[in-house]
């Protein structure tokens, strides 16, 4: 089988985020950046997991500069078996979907991986747009696959429970925590990766209907309030006066 | 053994996530390679996961994580820089650096395991060993399937190893050798220790060492206030008749355990700087957290004081590791190199170990926060492997021409 996985580029979780350009764009001084975990830890692994069992290639795709080959290289330490970086900056959704998917629709995937959504931006939508580009079945929030022939049986997750279903390849699939479980890469992969493929094309076009008008930060939390639990009366004053929610 | 059978009910594991964030005051990252930084953030990854979690645990009941010499097999932690086909990782130098630097950033006993099994063992097989002893024993090293240790100090010869009494005599095929080495990392779990004895004409030669060979026996060292869960013991022969294949061909004299003994110091001079960060890390954060007079420690002088001399220290034993590991890439750094860094490292992490630790007020004392444990491990990493002052004298000599140790 033959299976593409979608990886993204995103701030390490700790990173202090700040703004540039009147607030227009992300300042990234200072900012350490990782592969997205969810396109790592769950996409990247299970899609790994699965050509150990059923045989075939591992894929993945970038569309990024060439400061991202770090995390490309990761990907093939990890265990995917070539590279694709499309030279391109990462500007919308549907801009990156389009890359991916000018580079998919012919090369015969049988399914395509993404995670569920970045952990930067949280916009869940490229890998619906890639299956809208790629006329395909989009199956999200998958936390379990499992393969016989052409069909994967696979649970999403939904609000309060579990969604079971079917679908034949090929497919396009976001992946949620409980895909698979998170792979170190050890040093024999590290230095693998060296020798795997990394192929740099350039972009065709790219759709740009969006554009970003202002970023914000959330108001900052104030500090919690700790009160002793044998002083209710305590409690209720802050909650009246302070709060104002009774 | 599995060691969860042993851990008893009353004792929890660390709940606590291991917050630890590296720091690079001087942009160094961009001197490292890309396999440099996705060596070291595996091996980051891995510590987080596997050592974190149990390491106060085992450290407080003296008792050493066996469990982990398979994992440390599986990340590709022994011998990273032998060649692939003799079990290693077939990486370069700094490589190895910043591997030890990633794991004494856990524990500075965990590191010992690693570079005890990589750098001490496996490399004298690789380096003076014949093609069947490698066949033999390197990839079983690489892959945790042995576990090595190394027999060089004596009881009454530490700092002068040409003393050794060890000795062996010829007997038709195989050579008998007696006598003892004391404080020997991993002996009595190892399957096979790398010895260093004297022939009849006073030689020094290697010789490879299995632990059924009968005569052999390896009885562990107890009461160690430091690297309390690393395991230590020593190695005990009397009339051990070890078979002359077993004997390493391609090395006579001292430099045989010496080269050893440069390349284990280079991990060390890399791995203190992980326990200074460590140590560093959980200072900083904590001086942000902890209130005092109304406002953060970390806002009152005394503790900045600290804490800037901190990155400091660490920023220059980081540039010194990565020029010796430039060096040790081409081939050119010298023993004495070696010393230097080694000496320099070591002595700034126990001295940023002591100062974070009184950052941490009373709070540093316990095993909540890593800082006493790494200060204990450092008493002994200030020592082992060539002692603090002996590497001054090495320095020394080298810079005067004259010999001071005798």
């Amino acid at each position: 089988m033959k299976f593409l996985v979608c990886i993204s580029k995103t701030p390490e979780t700790t990173a202090k985020i700040a703004f540039t350009e009147n607030n227009t764009e992300f300042d990234t001084s200072g900012v350490q950046f990782i592969m997205n975990p969810y396109d790592e830890w769950y996409a990247l692994v299970r899609a790994v997991e699965l050509k150990e069992s059923l045989g075939g290639e591992v894929v993945a795709i970038n569309v990024g500069p060439a400061s991202n080959d770090i995390i490309i290289r990761k990907a093939l330490a990890i265990g995917a078996d070539r590279a694709i970086r499309i030279n391109a900056e990462p500007e919308s959704a549907l801009g990156v979907a389009k890359l991916i998917a000018d580079h998919a629709k012919d090369e015969q995937y049988d399914i395509v991986f993404t995670g569920k959504e970045t952990i930067d931006f949280n916009g869940s939508e490229v890998a619906g747009m890639v299956a809208e580009y790629l006329d395909l079945p989009f199956i999200s929030y998958a936390s379990k696959l499992e393969m016989e022939g052409q069909t994967a049986t696979i649970n999403r997750d939904i609000e309060g429970g579990v969604e079971g279903i079917k679908v034949d390849t090929p497919f396009v699939i976001s992946a949620a925590k409980g895909l698979a479980e998170q792979r170190i890469p050890n040093m024999r992969g590290i230095m693998m990766a060296k020798r795997k493929p990394l192929e740099v094309i350039e972009p065709g076009d790219i759709p740009a209907p969006v554009s970003v008008v202002k970023y914000e930060l959330p108001e900052k939390k104030e500090g919690v309030k700790l009160v002793d639990p044998e002083n209710m009366d305590e409690l209720v004053r802050l909650l009246h006066e302070e709060s104002k929610v009774i | 053994m599995g060691q969860n059978d042993t851990i008893s009910e009353d004792v929890k594991f660390s709940t606590k996530t291991d917050q630890y964030e590296g720091h690079d005051y001087y942009n160094l990252d961009d001197l490292l390679s890309e396999d440099h930084l996705l060596a070291r953030d595996a091996v980051r990854a891995w510590v987080k996961q596997e050592v974190s979690p149990i390491i106060e645990h085992y450290s407080n009941k003296a008792e050493c994580p066996t469990q982990l010499f398979k994992g440390l097999a599986e990340i590709g932690a022994y011998g990273p820089s032998i060649p692939t086909q003799y079990g290693g990782g077939g990486m370069d130098e700094i490589a190895y650096g910043v591997i030890m630097q990633e794991l004494e950033r856990g524990d500075s006993g965990v590191r010992s395991m690693a570079s005890v099994q990589g750098s001490l063992v496996m490399y004298p097989i690789y380096r003076f060993g014949s093609e069947e002893q490698r066949m033999k024993y390197l990839p079983k090293l690489g892959s945790g399937e042995l576990i090595g240790c190394f027999g060089l100090t004596e009881p009454d010869h530490g700092s002068n190893p040409s003393g050794m009494v060890t000795n062996i005599k010829d007997d038709g095929d195989a050579y008998i050798l007696n006598g003892a080495k004391m404080w020997i990392t991993n002996s009595p779990v190892a399957d096979i220790a790398v010895v260093w004895a004297k022939d009849e004409e006073g030689v020094v030669r290697g010789l490879i060492v299995e632990k059924d060979m009968e005569g052999f026996t390896a009885p562990e060292i107890h009461g160690k206030w430091s690297l309390r869960a690393s395991i230590t013991g020593e190695l005990v022969f009397e009339d051990v008749r070890v078979p002359k294949s077993n004997v390493l061909p391609n090395v006579t004299g001292l430099k045989g355990p010496l080269s050893c003994l440069s390349k284990a110091r280079f991990g060390i001079a890399w791995g203190a700087i992980g326990a200074a960060l460590d140590c560093y890390d959980s200072a900083l954060r904590y001086s942000l957290e902890r209130e005092q007079f109304g406002k953060p420690i970390g806002g009152f002088q005394l503790t900045q004081k600290k804490l800037a001399e901190m990155i400091t220290e660490i920023t220059k034993a980081q540039l010194l590791a990565w020029r010796l590991g430039t060096l040790a890439n081409e081939g050119k750094a010298t023993p004495a190199q070696i010393s230097m860094a080694k000496r320099n490292n070591v002595h700034m992490a126990l001295e940023i170990a002591r100062e974070a630790r009184q950052i941490h007020g009373g709070m540093g004392i316990t095993n909540e926060y890593p800082v006493m444990r790494h200060m204990m491990n450092l008493e002994t990493v200030l020592t082992y492997e060539g002692t603090h002052d002996i590497h001054l004298l090495i320095t020394g000599m080298d810079v005067t021409g004259l010999n001071a140790f005798k």
